[in-house]
């Protein structure tokens, strides 16, 4: 952070800082439509912090900050949160909301356990799991061919296609499981298959992002930019480009903002992950503004209108 | 006999420890309508679900056209609650019936123009095409009982479940689905229909199911759909049975 108190635009890190925001905030956006759709936006508040144990036992196990056996034992604990989510509310003794307290706040103060011992070992910050050190991706990099790739980047990378083809190539399946599971089962397409490769993209990208834009922040990732889309559109394929979008235009704007927008009150830059949340609740609330503008345009010509996927 | 659309023996349902459905035992003939009646609670959403293994059983056996249901999914369709799904989703109306294909378009294929056009035709079919284009959230409880029922026919099954279609629907949509019900019948089809307003069950139905936590009686309308059966199935809610004996049950009841 104390890199960029100047205050100057420096493209071999800022840019590198901002494509680094770009694929974070992009891969959650992506999975994260389909969160709020199907009305479980608090699940990815609850996947993204009830990984934790999953990498604090992958740590302790390796002894080091590998990103494989980081993400299988995210994938793992992401699973295991939705399913004991999902028992404890069929056992019917819990509602749904409490039910998510119960088994993300168990699953995440057992991580914190688990990461303060591990950060003994390994050099791992808690902080910075917590609230990212996007500031910090530049500094490890990895050569690939004639570049110096941050490694941060390529992880992040491998994250946005990974969730972008199942997205695509889902879409249909998508819709349908989350608009009707039970019509899905009698067609015999598997919701609850579908609902858990979505649960391990969900854990898979709050890994990748843990340390970008960190823990908690990622979840504002995952569920402002699709809740702005859907205030402006009603076709399930422009609210994920839609998405996209903003989730894009979140990790510029969040960055420039970062650096500029301090020193008009005369202090340094300050935290780009902290802005980027901001800058999407600030999307947000401006669709909201525009909302009911669109939809009186909108309700002369939804007949006309086409659904495209995307 | 293996030919029968439905037939279920011993099935029960258990929830949270309580026994919803004890021991139900059944058969459809093809080419029958037949309605479900019973008290609320009695079971009936939950005997679809569990017939379609939507929800786990504690026994029994469901054999749709002599086959378990995994073998002859394309041959039997499911029309679920309107409540039971989120109408403020982002699709058009022609979206949602188009979904009844998705099982014949498959796993990665895209939505096609045919499809659609397939979607549009059964929703003409409803009398509703010219909502083909509208967002789900801007239709009326009707028209939203319409899609479903439009997604129902795309599917092309020979046999459909439906989950109170008739609840909250205007009387066109009413007659829309009952003369909906006539074709399917009269093209040799066969449907299971949970249904609350016992006045029209004669009108609407050839067979009827009572249902409370167990059959209290099966078989067609005129033999089964009587006073005592109702009693029975009903118990203690006479109230129901007293504006009954008013309309039509009470001259069917009483000769």
């Amino acid at each position: 952070m104390t890199l960029l108190a100047s205050g100057d635009w420096l493209w071999a890190l800022d840019g590198w800082i901002v494509v680094a925001g770009i694929l974070c905030a992009v891969s959650a956006a992506l999975v994260g439509n389909f969160l709020v759709l199907r009305r479980e936006s608090l699940l990815g508040d609850a996947i993204s912090h009830a990984v934790l144990p999953g990498l604090a036992v992958a740590f302790l196990i390796t002894g080091s900050r590998h990103s494989l056996p980081m993400f299988v034992g995210a994938a793992v604990v992401g699973v295991l949160c939705a399913s004991l989510t999902q028992w404890l509310r069929d056992s019917g003794k819990v509602d749904e909301g409490a039910s998510m307290g119960v088994v993300f706040t168990t699953l995440f103060a057992l991580g914190l356990v688990l990461i303060v011992k591990a950060a003994d070992r390994v050099d791992l910050d808690p902080g910075c799991v917590l609230y990212g050190a996007i500031e910090l991706t530049p500094l490890d990099t990895v050569r690939l061919g004639a570049f110096d790739i941050p490694r941060v980047v390529l992880v992040l990378s491998t994250v946005l296609v990974l969730n972008l083809v199942f997205v695509v190539g889902f879409f249909k399946e998508l819709r349908l499981t989350t608009f009707d599971p039970g019509l899905a089962d009698t067609l015999g397409f598997r919701s609850r298959w579908l609902h858990h490769a979505l649960m391990v993209l969900v854990a898979v990208t709050a890994v990748a992002s843990f340390e970008s834009v960190g823990n908690i922040l990622v979840v504002a990732m995952f569920i402002v930019p699709p809740a702005t889309a859907r205030l402006l559109t009603d076709s399930l394929g422009r609210m994920v480009w839609l998405s996209s979008g903003f989730a894009a235009a979140a990790a510029v704007l969040g960055h420039w903002a970062a650096i500029t927008v301090p020193g008009w009150f005369g202090f340094g830059s300050t935290t780009t992950a902290g802005m980027m949340a901001v800058m999407t609740g600030c999307f947000f609330f401006l669709a909201m503004g525009l909302a009911p503008w669109r939809r009186r345009m909108g309700r002369r010509t939804s007949d006309q209108v086409a659904d495209s996927a995307p | 006999m293996s030919e029968l659309p439905l037939a279920v023996s011993g099935l029960s349902v258990a929830y949270q420890g309580q026994t919803v459905l004890r021991r139900v035992d059944f058969e459809l003939p093809a080419g029958s309508l037949m309605g479900v009646v019973g008290p609320n609670g009695a079971g009936k959403s939950t005997l679809l679900k569990a017939c379609l293994n939507l929800i786990p059983t504690s026994s029994g056996e469901v054999r749709f056209f002599g086959r378990p249901y995994r073998d002859v999914r394309h041959r039997v369709a499911y029309i679920p609650q309107r409540e039971s799904v989120d109408w403020d989703f982002p699709v058009r109306a022609v979206d949602v019936v188009a979904m009844g294909l998705y099982r014949q378009i498959g796993w990665f294929r895209p939505v096609r123009k045919r499809h659609l056009d397939q979607a549009h035709a059964a929703l003409a079919k409803m009398g509703i095409a010219e909502l083909a284009g509208r967002q789900i959230d801007q239709l009326s409880g009707g028209q939203q009982q319409r899609v479903f029922l439009a997604r129902a026919l795309v599917q092309g099954a020979d046999l459909y479940l439906m989950d109170e279609p008739f609840a909250a629907v205007d009387a066109s949509t009413e007659r829309a689905i009952v003369e909906i019900l006539r074709g399917l019948r009269a093209a040799g089809k066969t449907a299971v229909v949970i249904h609350h307003d016992l006045q029209s069950v004669r009108d609407y139905f050839d067979r009827v199911l009572l249902l409370n936590g167990r059959v209290i009686a099966t078989g067609p309308v005129e033999e089964t759909f009587t006073a005592e059966n109702l009693q029975a199935a009903y118990q203690g809610r006479l109230v129901v049975l007293d504006r009954l004996s008013e309309s039509g049950v009470a001259k069917a009841v009483g000769s």
